[in-house]
């Protein structure tokens, strides 16, 4: 009988060629999907050309995606999107989006069905820990990594011990999958899950829609993880089918498998939540936050930029006019996004409302570009990060929360719930 | 490998977007990205730095961002190695894999103040606070990254790999 083993240690084992893996083993893993961007790709070709490979282990499964500073926000960005759209065309690169099919990486790659349940994914951006919410065992890593992974298919890997976070009950209204990860992030902090698998179960989770698994599983690398997880359901099933680009394989937890810690939340108790800077895990509840003023609202991101969550912003922002002082920014995170947010109407909604829609960019949530913050402004963001400077001036601050919360705080002008509009 | 340097001291979650803000990353070069080394946490930390000074932090140095524009911004500043009560874990796998030493000492850590004069033996993992005479041992290196380390890096490793 091998031991009894997490969803995480089994999707490694099988891609070790092992029955069975432990926490803290160090093994080799072959890869399913390897990512980089506009930004760290180029470090990654400069090393893959170094390796002395010449070409990439197979070009159907190496993806990159030009979003960081796209479209080109200046010349620099220019040059360095360049070396990635030449490298992809020179290696046969099946899985490259120019602007216009581009898309922000983590929202893209689902979305495509390049990545699917049972992957083992590392990417060059360390938000890739996303696609754990199809059941996958995906992570970030540096522009080495991804160039050692390009050219062998294969990456190393120290087996993460897990976290079991069990959250059972019913959501309250306006909280959402944001508000769930970001009262997991204050309550363990911002290395709490350093260097493990966080694994989200529970009745909660099972009656979750895929956006906001996807929020969830994104932000584990705030808590330090090495990787978000959920486990493969009829959600995942309506998800892929029709979509995954290759046969998928469903792992599941034992029932006696060994976590360093299991935490169980009370759904209901959780109440709509923002994070204060300069840590995604310094959080405060929405309604104790009334009194912080912004300047700026960005609905958008890997984190929040799907369409369920340009609906709900739209549910609050319909017949509602912003704030004149606050600039208000959606960004739809793919080309399919955008075009089914065009189609539904939410575009009438947003531009009625005084907000400016963008094409899709991971622009302002690293302060790149579309919406940078001067010197002493704050914006709110559905985005993952509120680190100082992150989104333009060191002086500036960033305020993370749910789209419902940034389409009321738009309209308010200042932090608000969507009730406190009536 | 031995350094000695000054200990530029910083505190917990040092985040990559202050060891080099995104507004920078539209370049990969190394000379360029060291002019804007920790400028969002210590805006004169490059006028300061001097070559083979060590940076010293609390736990979770590096979270945040993958890029490898933070552990090669610290190495292309003159700073020799890093000592930290942890790292994060992605930073961890960057600095082994460009060649930027890293220590991981809670006790060094803690007790090495800003300005001090500090020796560094990475072979041995002792981190001799020459100021005030203490002495502190690292956590060894797994034998499989020190392999890395010691091979030159994770690309030379490749690099013979795919030689064969």
């Amino acid at each position: 009988m091998p031991r009894p083993m997490t969803i995480t240690e089994k999707i490694l084992a099988a891609h070790a060629g092992r029955e069975s893996v432990e926490p803290g083993q160090l093994i080799e893993c072959s890869l399913d999907i390897v990512l980089a961007n506009d930004v760290t790709a180029p470090i990654a070709i400069r090393e893959f050309a170094a390796t002395g490979a010449g070409s990439v282990w197979d070009p159907t499964k190496v993806a990159l995606v030009p979003d960081h500073y796209t479209p080109n926000k200046d010349i620099k960005s220019a040059e360095q999107a360049k070396i990635v759209r030449d490298f992809a065309h020179a290696q046969g690169i099946t899985h490259y989006w120019e602007v216009g099919c581009m898309g922000v990486e983590h929202a893209l790659l689902p979305e495509q069905g390049v990545v699917g349940p049972g992957d083992v994914i590392i990417g060059a951006d360390s938000h890739t820990c996303t696609y754990g919410a199809l059941g996958a065992f995906a992570t970030g890593v540096g522009s080495t990594d991804a160039a050692a992974g390009m050219a062998t298919g294969t990456a190393w890997f120290k087996v993460p011990s897990s976290l079991k976070f069990e959250v059972t009950g019913k959501l309250q209204p306006w909280v959402s999958g944001k508000d769930l990860i970001l009262h997991i992030i204050g309550m363990i902090g911002v290395d709490g899950a350093l260097y493990q698998a966080m694994e989200f179960t529970g009745d909660t989770i099972a009656s979750l829609g895929m956006d906001d698994r996807f929020t969830i599983c994104n932000m584990a690398i705030e808590a330090g993880g090495k990787s978000g997880i959920i486990a493969f359901d009829e959600t995942t099933r309506a998800y892929v089918e029709g979509r995954a680009e290759r046969a998928w394989t469903v792992y599941e937890s034992d029932a006696d498998a060994v976590y360093d810690k299991v935490y169980r939340i009370d759904a209901a108790a959780i109440e709509p939540t923002v994070a204060f800077p300069h840590l995604p895990s310094n959080t405060k509840l929405v309604r104790d936050s009334r009194h912080v003023n912004v300047d700026q609202v960005v609905i958008g991101s890997c984190t929040n930029g799907r369409i369920e969550d340009l609906r709900i912003a739209a549910g609050v922002l319909k017949g509602r006019t912003v704030d004149p002082r606050v600039r208000t920014i959606v960004i739809p995170a793919t080309q399919a996004i955008w075009k089914q947010a065009m189609h539904e109407g939410l575009f009438d909604i947003f531009v009625d409302a005084g907000a400016a829609v963008s094409t899709p960019t991971c622009g302002p949530c690293l302060g790149g570009h579309m919406g940078i913050l001067a010197a002493g402004e704050r914006a709110f963001a559905t985005t993952n990060r509120n680190f100082v400077g992150r989104m333009g001036d060191p002086t500036s601050e960033v305020y993370l929360g749910s789209p419902a919360v940034a389409a009321a705080t738009a309209v308010a002008g200042h932090i608000a719930l969507p009730d406190d509009l009536d | 490998m031995r350094f000695e340097g000054t200990a530029h001291r910083y505190g917990r979650d040092v985040d990559t977007d202050v060891i080099i803000p995104a507004r920078y990353l539209n370049t990969s070069d190394p000379a360029e990205l060291a002019k804007h080394c920790m400028e969002d946490i210590d805006a004169g930390f490059v006028a300061k730095v001097k070559p083979g000074d060590i940076i010293v932090a609390d736990e979770n140095f590096g979270c945040g961002s993958s890029r490898e524009h933070a552990p090669i911004a610290i190495k292309a500043s003159g700073v020799t190695v890093v000592i930290a009560s942890s790292f994060a874990r992605i930073f961890y796998r960057n600095a082994i894999n460009t060649g930027l030493p890293i220590m991981e000492s809670p006790e060094a850590a803690r007790a090495i103040r800003d300005g001090d004069t500090v020796a560094v033996d990475a072979d041995t993992g002792t981190i001799t606070d020459i100021t005030t005479g203490e002495v502190f041992t690292a956590q060894p290196f797994p034998p499989f990254i020190k392999g890395i380390i010691e091979g030159g890096g994770l690309i030379a490793a490749v690099r013979e790999r795919v030689a064969k």
